[in-house]
């Protein structure tokens, strides 16, 4: 699934950085950004679903996945 | 007065022994921005707050000591049977001479518990940005320590936790929307 | 200690199904403390209320009291001070 939450930005490399450069930065934009009040009756996960993932409403739920190399 | 209920609000399971990451994790117990900071700001901002809010404090601050637990849970099973030698590897050597494998409220890197870390400054609207910002604060921190652990289990649980941050802070966002009404004025939302 | 619940798999089940009913209150608290006025959210909330205290009452029977200071009834003898606590399972 793309993540339509993350956002890129581009950091200036400099001709003596001494680390390989990160070409691209990303950081999370959360959906309660773009909620000023939440509407009412908006639908809902399941129950079991909702404690997983840790919210009632589909519209508030943000995936969030680690940078850390599965363990082989 | 609170009533303490023996259960976690989500399971936590860890699947190693890993000493590194507790020290990590420390931070969201007795940090800045972490679950026992977060508690406290909240419940001591209700005694001053518009009472249209106070039940909204109670209960994120309530729900705070939950997340608490939590995290006291993953420091504990991630620590639990560690030698010194293994504690001293990952540089909780200091944390031994002190405390043994006691928990205590300290930041990721060693510095205890302050009241300085919340604040509460009587105006509705500086106290409820504070919360806001503290949740956002608390959701970056997550975040950070998802990215290093390779541990599915404890990532698990600190993506609902993570999860939680947003929530709380939505609600904090709605609650200004509310002091900012005018008294009396029935706001359909 | 001899009346040590016994932790099997079916109590990491019980438990999770009163957690899931237990979180979807809270969500509910939170969303009605902003919109009380929300008769449907309202209904749900009274609805699972009523369903979590049918969980937890089964629960406890078999595992032992969640609560204390009177809200939780006990077996003899007090059960509450019994291991294990919630961060040990």
């Amino acid at each position: 699934m793309s993540n339509n939450q993350l956002r890129e930005w581009y950091p200036f490399v400099g001709p003596f950085d001494p680390c390989p450069p990160q070409i691209v930065k990303t950081y999370v934009v959360p959906p309660n950004q773009f909620i000023p009040y939440q509407p009412m009756n908006l639908p809902q996960f399941p129950l079991n679903q909702a404690l997983k993932l840790g919210t009632l409403w589909p519209a508030l739920y943000s995936p969030y996945e680690s940078k850390c190399p599965p363990r082989g | 007065m609170w009533v303490y209920e023996k259960k976690l609000q989500y399971p936590v399971r860890v699947s190693k022994c890993d000493p590194r990451m507790a020290k990590f994790l420390t931070e969201q117990y007795g940090g800045a921005d972490g679950e026992l900071s977060a508690a406290l700001r909240y419940l001591n901002q209700r005694y001053t707050i518009p009472d249209k809010v106070i039940g909204l404090l109670t209960d994120i601050g309530t729900e705070e000591f939950a997340h608490l637990e939590m995290i006291a849970t993953m420091i504990y099973k991630l620590t639990k049977d560690a030698t010194p030698e293994q504690l001293i590897a990952v540089g909780l050597g200091p944390h031994y001479a002190n405390h043994d494998h006691a928990l205590y409220y300290e930041n990721a890197g060693g510095v205890p518990w302050t009241a300085a870390y919340i604040q509460a400054k009587g105006d509705p609207l500086a106290d409820l940005y504070e919360d806001i910002a503290a949740e956002e604060k608390a959701r970056a921190t997550y975040q950070w320590l998802i990215d290093m652990t390779d541990d599915v289990d404890l990532q698990d649980s600190l993506k609902f936790l993570r999860e939680r941050e947003i929530v709380h802070s939505l609600r904090f966002k709605e609650a200004v929307e509310i002091i900012k009404a005018d008294r009396d004025t029935k706001k359909v939302f | 200690m001899s009346s040590r619940a016994q932790i099997d798999e079916n109590y990491y089940k019980k438990l999770e199904e009163l957690q899931q009913l237990d979180f979807a209150l809270v969500e509910l608290t939170l969303y009605l403390d902003t919109h009380p006025n929300d008769m449907q959210a309202l209904q749900q909330f009274n609805q699972l209320a009523q369903q979590r205290h049918q969980c937890a009452f089964h629960f406890e029977a078999q595992y032992g009291p969640l609560l204390q200071y009177g809200h939780s009834y006990s077996k003899y003898p007090w059960q509450w001070a019994e291991s294990p606590w919630p961060w040990q399972v």
